[in-house]
């Protein structure tokens, strides 16, 4: 392999990282609140695809309202799902509320089969965004530029907000005891919502990218990636910002990084983030940047 | 409880009642293997298959309290095995089309039932295998880490084309699964695992469930037992995918993605998570319903207006029935009770018996 080929596989993966991390981010604030794996994430992250779909296919808006009238409704949708299926059970069994976010999960799916259609659809990219630049030999879509510097502005902007403002400090207390934020006047409700809205947000920014990226829309199309983001969100340190990024970028560099340097290895891509899951799990649960929290009796 | 029966005494109403209900129960399934039509028979089949999935899934996140969900994959493992074992060398000949059979497989032909005991026993060895490694992870961390490993077992089949025959999957393979075969299963681990529940493991596995903490200081060996546990929930999965295998004739990978896990959840929670009993009637319910609201995803007549077929809408309604139950009655059918002819005369179904009228022991 020459050192061409390797830039251009380190853009991709960097691209695809970057999006990787972008999921991340949303499970890791629900997993660091609510100590809650929201299965549904993945769905909501198909859901942002769809809805910027139909606003440009169908309602015929330009693509800046589109994205936006995406977000937004993902937001409401996002925060609507943990008003009904999440915070009947908040002070229920952890399974309890597991299986709900399993089964809120199941139904988006069902639903968007139902509403959208189990066949794919074409994702119309933008001219702009459909433009390639060759630098030096390496092919660099603009979706890839974008996506990295999507990915850093938002890092900055929740890294900011979580450790400079009251919004912030809010959560980290939250995050580190319900009960004793309760007591602090916090209103936990309040604070949870608003980390889904954050994180519906960032599903819905990464659906639209993804479906930029890859332009075809599934009603199953957010199981893997879903999954796989998770997988980033552990590998990092589950409830750390900053671990989530660093997992999805890792996970986005090593699956494509393997596959250009083993191409023997291709057809096993989808297992290596659910191995370097269990590897992670038994070596260093916490993850890489995560803080140990002592098991309470 | 009234169980001691020494040998003079004639035997109890219940042993009676029980003996009364097996021999109808055997009555039944003759007259519905020479009544049914193939279809609907194909659907009994299929419930006597999803009672012991359910069972099996139920023993380890139901009675031992370790939320796996990788149940799919030692389904197709236990599939795999069992039809690999079992298809004939002309068949496999035809299958392997594009990369042949390795040759240590390709003259191998044994009967079902061999086989299909080969394929619960290496299934039973990979789940000992993830329970040694996994099983030190808990709840939420456990749950992705056995999502994981049944991810990579589906990959792994459909990578390792000279044994499984890839993506293309395995065809024709013998139906097998006669109802006798399906339903025999079904009621012996059935009655394995009432007994299993009843013995010094089971209540070693509820006490894990209820208190970890509490158990091992009781002097159980918890790590010991969940491995056990988990052991046994995969051979039991794998026995079913065996048999799915041999009833479904095809298998492929994609069968074996994790939303197969989700589908046999739903009958756990439906059934009661900890309920033998629930997830027996469950079972039977949720498959029987799956095939009976087929028309759900063809057109519907409304009354004011008729639509057009919605496919998709039957498994929206079941998704919604799961959501619905978590919330509002997380017990599900049964929550953790069993069916016992002591609760039917409770409930006024039979006469009260004498004994415990006069108060229990």
């Amino acid at each position: 392999m020459d050192f061409q080929t390797f830039l251009q596989q380190f853009v991709n993966a960097l691209s695809l990282g970057s999006l990787y991390a972008l999921i991340a981010i949303g499970y890791t604030m629900v997993y660091g609140i609510l100590r809650l794996i929201n299965f549904a994430h993945g769905d909501i992250f198909m859901v942002g695809g769809y809805l910027a779909f139909y606003g440009l296919s169908t309602f015929l808006l330009p693509w800046w309202l589109a994205v936006i009238m995406a977000i937004a409704v993902t937001t409401i949708f996002g925060v609507g799902l943990e008003r009904v299926a999440y915070r009947p059970l908040r002070d229920s069994p952890r399974i309890s509320i597991m299986i709900s976010a399993i089964g809120a999960s199941f139904l988006i799916e069902n639903l968007a089969i139902v509403l959208f259609d189990a066949r794919p659809k074409a994702f119309h990219v933008p001219e702009f965004l459909a433009r390639n630049f060759i630098l030096d030999g390496v092919h660099i879509a603009s979706v890839s530029l974008v996506i990295p510097v999507v990915t850093a502005v938002i890092l900055a902007f929740l890294l900011w907000m979580v450790h400079r403002t009251r919004v912030g400090m809010a959560m980290r207390a939250v995050s580190t005891d319900i009960e004793a934020s309760r007591l602090m006047a916090i209103d936990v409700n309040q604070i949870v919502s608003i980390t889904f809205a954050i994180g519906s947000a960032l599903a819905a920014i990464g659906g639209i990218l993804w479906a930029l990226k890859y332009p075809r829309l599934e009603p199953l199309m957010g199981i893997m990636p879903g999954l796989k983001c998770f997988i980033a969100a552990v590998i990092g340190g589950i409830g750390s910002i900053g671990g989530a990024v660093l997992g999805g970028l890792l996970l986005g560099i090593i699956e494509l990084m393997t596959v250009a340097f083993l191409p023997e290895l291709t057809g096993y891509k989808d297992a290596f983030a659910f191995v370097l899951l269990i590897v992670v799990l038994l070596v260093k649960p916490t993850g890489l940047l995560g803080k140990n929290q002592g098991e309470k009796v | 409880m009234n169980t001691s029966l020494s040998k003079k005494q004639p035997m109890s109403r219940d042993s009676i009642l029980t003996l009364g209900a097996a021999v109808v129960g055997l009555v039944l399934l003759f007259i519905f293997d020479g009544m049914f039509d193939p279809f609907t028979m194909q659907i009994f089949k299929l419930c006597a298959i999803n009672i012991i999935l359910a069972l099996s899934l139920n023993l380890i996140n139901g009675f031992t309290g370790l939320f796996s969900l990788g149940h799919a994959g030692f389904m197709a493992v236990g599939a795999y095995t069992c039809a690999i074992l079992t298809m004939s060398p002309e068949q496999k000949e035809v299958n392997y089309v594009l990369v042949p059979i390795v040759p240590w497989l390709a003259n191998v032909q044994l009967p079902f039932v061999p086989a299909l005991l080969i394929g619960g026993l290496f299934a039973g060895f990979i789940g000992w295998f993830l329970g040694v490694v996994a099983l030190r992870l808990r709840d939420d961390y456990l749950a992705i880490a056995t999502l994981g490993f049944s991810e990579i077992i589906r990959v792994l089949l459909t990578n390792a084309q000279s044994v499984t025959n890839g993506s293309l999957g395995l065809k024709g393979l013998p139906r097998f699964t006669t109802m006798w075969w399906a339903w025999g299963a079904a009621v012996l681990i059935t009655l394995f695992l009432v007994l299993l529940i009843k013995s010094s493991y089971g209540r070693a596995f509820k006490s894990i469930r209820d208190n970890e903490i509490a158990a091992e200081s009781m002097g159980i060996d918890v790590f010991g037992m969940k491995v056990m546990s988990f052991t046994i929930s995969s051979f039991l999965a794998g026995i079913a995918g065996g048999l799915l295998a041999h009833y479904l004739t095809t298998i492929d990978p994609k069968q074996f993605i994790f939303l197969k896990t989700f589908d046999i959840l739903l009958i756990v929670v439906l059934g009661g998570v900890g309920s033998i009993t629930g997830s027996v009637v469950a079972a039977i319910v949720v498959t029987v319903a799956m095939e009976a609201l087929r028309f759900l995803d063809g057109p519907l007549n409304l009354g004011f207006m008729i639509t057009t077929g919605v496919p998709g809408l039957r498994m929206v309604f079941f998704s919604a029935l799961l959501m619905i139950v978590v919330i509002y009655r997380q017990q599900g059918l049964m929550g953790k009770s069993e069916f016992s002819w002591e609760a039917l005369s409770r409930i006024g179904l039979l006469p009260r018996r004498a004994s415990s009228a006069k108060g229990g022991k």
